[in-house]
């Protein structure tokens, strides 16, 4: 039987699961919102790092066969979409209970059944919004917080209310999403993947046969793969079922784990399974760009420079002390400000013509200076390149106490989804420590910690690191 | 963060607390027994020439640190900063200038009589020279005394250093003292007492230097501060000094003997993991829970620099009986912060080699300039010359403000980690060769 390796990063913004297997390669990831009960986000991810896991082991099955059927790939990501709704579905109805309950507990008389009313209402909407942006959309991966996307949805329909309805609305759900989000739910793997293939049969059932029939504006997205697959649904359906449910059954074994970020001590792992997440992100690093001698890691509370050997072991770190302006969290903050979501920040700085230079020592006062600086008529493009240029100028600093950058460089983070600072980080890399210098941004940025969590697990913490076998190898 | 237990104290501890029972007993009636006090700072001090004219000294760098163990540093600092002190200013100041307008209440509850006496016989430290000047205005009419001591720019004490310094002992500084002594200055009493200087000062560095063997049986940084007390404040020249540190030796050679590890308030260490150099001062107002993070990972402290700010003694220089002025002169030039800073990662470097380190850790005070310009410099040097995996955490020396627990443990933790790591790893390579 394969063995897998289980890492898991609880940051304070983003829990992170990654297993890999026997190989260093990554099967499945897993992120989740860090809430106030940690153990709830490292079981949620570890969980969506299981099902990803399934449906990966599932595609490296079926790999010759999607090389051949370009419908299989498509049968596949939709299924794997379908299924994240179904887990989505219980929680929702979890959170509609919720609602009603904290309504029911904190109000009374009139007041409680107008409330109950508009609840009722909002819940009948919103449930099929989501199944509909799911099946049809491409909810799945634009998004994988259920927080941030019921929250969203919620929203838009408690502003179509009366404004004196606003308030009590807010109570209730500031009440009711923490106790839905908690809740541990042990899905049923092969249970809900035969609930996805039959709301995949409808889908494609219902799709129109004819692209143009499509109505504007509903997010279908109807390429040529779709459209093979709604010719050929059924076949592709039938011939996938078996294997799809050996996937659904394989045991899976996770041999060890490491637990890593701010809340790793509040994890249910034994002491020698927790490791810190300097290290971690530097182990991840160097294992995808083994020439990586600089990491800088920019997360949602802090920033930290690092300096790794050749072996992926660090030799020093810098981290940003008593004040977490410039990461994650900061960016959350101006997104509020902004009232946009946080991931339209990094295209929207993108567009900007020049940067305004705007202060990085201090979240608030950052807020501050940018309604001032709208105010002076400058374009919010223009402030958000100054505000990303900002950070980046603060993790220069950061970087030069640790060191410099030599080699390799690697940024990790989830901060390192953000293209505006991916470029403002590229220019003044390159502006201070010369253009040899390569740059790394992997697309699991956001789960290097994780990554290498994972990887000193299966090295059972101490012994084995391939790289210094090979720099040995190397040396005689 | 653990729940402050009594702490487990060795003979030596005991003597020392008696010692400076004493000296608070005879500080509090020092106006009525007709005895003048001295205020000094601790780098550079020139205690032999104020015990010899039998005078008192007060060290207000250490009531501030005794403030700050006590937890009221930080209302000190409050009162101090409502008189106008910026939050930029060093908190041993605002601490000493808080207490100061709170009663001028000394660490064993006893009130401290006000200076008759300014003597500033360092300036390599310019807040010292700002400090006194604060405290010429909360004592208005007080006698100033102050040396100026030369920088060693170049690395080196030339002879000229020697004779500026020797005259301005002579010409100024002595007669200050003599003035305020109400009597002549017994050059024969001097030589006694820097005889007693030297002789503590050979005990002591032998203590230091047992840190060479592995495992250590002391901590050079932790408990350091407390060996380090009698020597570089009001002791250093008496008899009493020299019973300590012999006390104190002899304690720690029975240690060694009996192969046990330090001694920490919760009781001996069973296991030395990590062997660490150490710079800058530690952090007063957590210092238990700050020390206990090292001690619970087993990480010993086996030479720092902050115990050498009264003197780098293990580097040769001794105070010497038949050139007195001269040897007072060459002390305060020597003294820690009054190196300069390819001395100071030179002795850093010895330390880590002579010591044989696993790593290297700087403790950044946001309150003190003389130790933190150019810790990181350092910081790179020691990672070049020596190849051990080098540390940053900052805090504070008073201020509570800025000892962020949760920071600095994680911090450590990974520093820690690292260590282990290469522990692993070297162990591995060496298996390999």
């Amino acid at each position: 039987m394969s063995k897998y390796y289980l890492g898991i990063d609880l940051g304070s913004t983003t829990s992170k699961a990654v297993i890999i297997n026997e190989q260093d390669e990554i099967i499945g990831r897993g992120i989740t919102n860090t809430r106030a009960n940690y153990s709830v986000a490292a079981d949620i991810a570890r969980m969506e790092a299981i099902y990803n896991a399934r449906f990966s082991i599932l595609k490296k099955n079926l790999s010759k066969e999607i090389e051949l059927k370009p419908q299989y790939k498509r049968y596949l990501a939709d299924l794997e979409n379908i299924f994240q709704y179904e887990q989505f579905k219980v929680r929702i109805d979890k959170l509609g209970d919720e609602l009603l309950k904290s309504c029911i507990i904190n109000f009374q008389g009139e007041k409680q059944n107008t409330l109950l009313e508009h609840l009722r209402m909002i819940r009948k909407i919103i449930k099929p919004k989501i199944k509909n942006e799911y099946i049809y959309g491409n909810l799945g991966a634009k998004n994988q917080f259920f927080r941030d996307i019921v929250s969203e949805k919620y929203n838009e329909e408690v502003n179509k209310f009366d404004i004196s309805l606003f308030e009590p609305l807010m109570t209730i759900w500031d009440k009711s999403i923490t106790a839905a989000e908690n809740e541990i739910v042990n899905f049923d793997f092969e249970a809900l993947i035969k609930q996805a293939i039959d709301l995949l049969k409808e889908k494609y059932h219902n799709l129109p046969d004819n692209p143009e029939d499509i109505p504007i504006g509903s997010g279908t997205d109807f390429d040529s793969e779709m459209y093979l697959l709604k010719g050929d649904f059924h076949n592709v359906s039938e011939s996938l079922r078996d294997r799809i449910y050996e996937v659904a059954n394989l045991e899976f074994n996770i041999a060890n784990m490491t637990g890593t970020g701010y809340g790793r001590a509040l994890l249910p792992f034994p002491e020698d399974c927790i490791r810190s997440e300097i290290l971690c992100h530097a182990f991840g690093a160097h294992a995808v760009f083994p020439d990586t001698r600089t990491v800088l890691d920019i997360g949602g509370q802090d920033t930290k420079a690092i300096q790794v050997d050749k072996y992926g072991l660090v030799t020093s770190f810098q981290m940003n002390d008593r004040c977490a302006a410039g990461c994650g969290r900061y960016l959350g903050y101006i997104a509020d400000e902004m009232s946009i979501s946080i991931n339209e920040l990094g295209p929207m700085a993108m567009k900007a013509e020049k940067e305004v230079p705007i202060c990085s020592t201090c979240t608030v006062f950052a807020g501050a200076e940018l309604r001032e600086l709208t105010n002076l008529g400058e374009k919010r493009e223009d402030i958000l390149g100054g505000l990303h240029k900002a950070i980046i100028m603060r993790a220069m600093s950061l970087i030069a106490r640790s060191g410099g950058v030599f080699n390799e460089f690697t940024f990790t983070g989830g901060v390192a989804r953000n293209q505006a600072v991916i470029k403002y980080l590229a220019q003044l890399v390159r502006e201070n420590y010369g253009n040899d210098i390569k740059i790394n941004i992997h697309t699991d940025s956001i789960f290097m910690g994780a990554l290498g969590g994972a990887m000193f697990a299966r090295r059972n913490l101490n012994v084995d690191l391939p790289s210094a076998k090979k720099a040995r190898a190397q040396a005689l | 963060m653990s729940n402050p237990k009594e702490a487990i104290k060795e003979n030596s501890m005991i003597i020392q607390k008696e010692m400076l029972g004493n000296l608070f007993t005879e500080l509090s009636t020092a106006k009525e027994n007709g005895k003048k006090v001295v205020y000094t700072f601790v780098p550079g001090n020139l205690t032999e020439l104020i015990l010899a004219l039998d005078m008192l000294p007060v060290y207000p760098e250490i009531n501030a640190l005794q403030s700050g163990m006590r937890k009221k540093s930080g209302s000190y600092i409050k009162d101090a900063e409502k008189m106008g002190f910026s939050e930029d200013v060093c908190t041993y100041v605002k601490c000493d200038i808080g207490m100061m307008l709170s009663g001028n209440i000394g660490p064993t509850g006893e009130k401290l009589p006000d200076p008759d006496l300014l003597l500033l016989s360092y300036t390599g430290c310019f807040t010292f020279l700002k400090w006194f000047e604060n405290l010429e205005r909360l004592y208005p009419g007080v006698e100033i005394a102050m040396l100026h001591t030369p920088y060693q720019e170049d690395g080196t004490i030339t002879q000229d250093q020697v004779n500026y310094m020797v005259k301005q002992l002579k010409e100024d500084v002595i007669p200050k003292m003599e003035k305020v002594a109400g009597k002549k200055l017994d050059y024969d009493r001097l030589s006694k007492m820097l005889e007693n200087s030297a002789k503590a000062e050979d005990l002591w560095v032998k203590v230091l230097q047992t840190a060479k063997n592995r495992p250590s049986p002391i901590d050079s940084y932790f408990a350091g501060v407390y060996y380090m007390g009698p020597l570089f404040t009001a002791f250093r020249g008496s008899e009493k000094a020299v019973e300590y540190y012999q006390e104190l030796y002899n304690e720690v050679t029975e240690r060694l003997k009996q192969g046990l590890l330090p001694v920490t308030p919760e009781g001996e260490m069973k296991e030395e993991r990590f062997r660490l150099v150490v710079e800058g001062p530690p952090n007063w107002t957590n210092f238990r829970e700050f020390w206990k993070i090292f001690y619970d990972m087993g990480a010993v402290i086996v030479a720092s620099t902050y115990t050498k700010v009264g003197g780098v003694y293990d580097q040769g220089f001794r105070h010497e009986p038949d050139k007195p002025l001269e040897s007072l002169a060459k002390y305060c030039m020597g003294c820690y912060t009054n190196l300069n800073l390819p001395q100071r990662v030179d002795l850093l470097e010895y330390y880590i080699k002579e010591y044989k380190a696993d790593g290297f850790l700087i403790n950044s005070i946001k309150s003190c300039n003389s130790f933190s310009a150019g810790q990181l410099l350092m910081m790179r040097e020691i990672e070049q010359r020596c190849g051990v995996p080098v540390g940053f955490i900052e805090s504070d020396l008073v201020d509570p403000r800025y000892f962020s627990y949760a920071n600095i443990k994680n911090r450590l933790e990974s520093y820690f980690q690292m260590l282990g790591q290469r522990k692993v790893i070297m162990a591995q390579e060496e298996a390999q060769v």
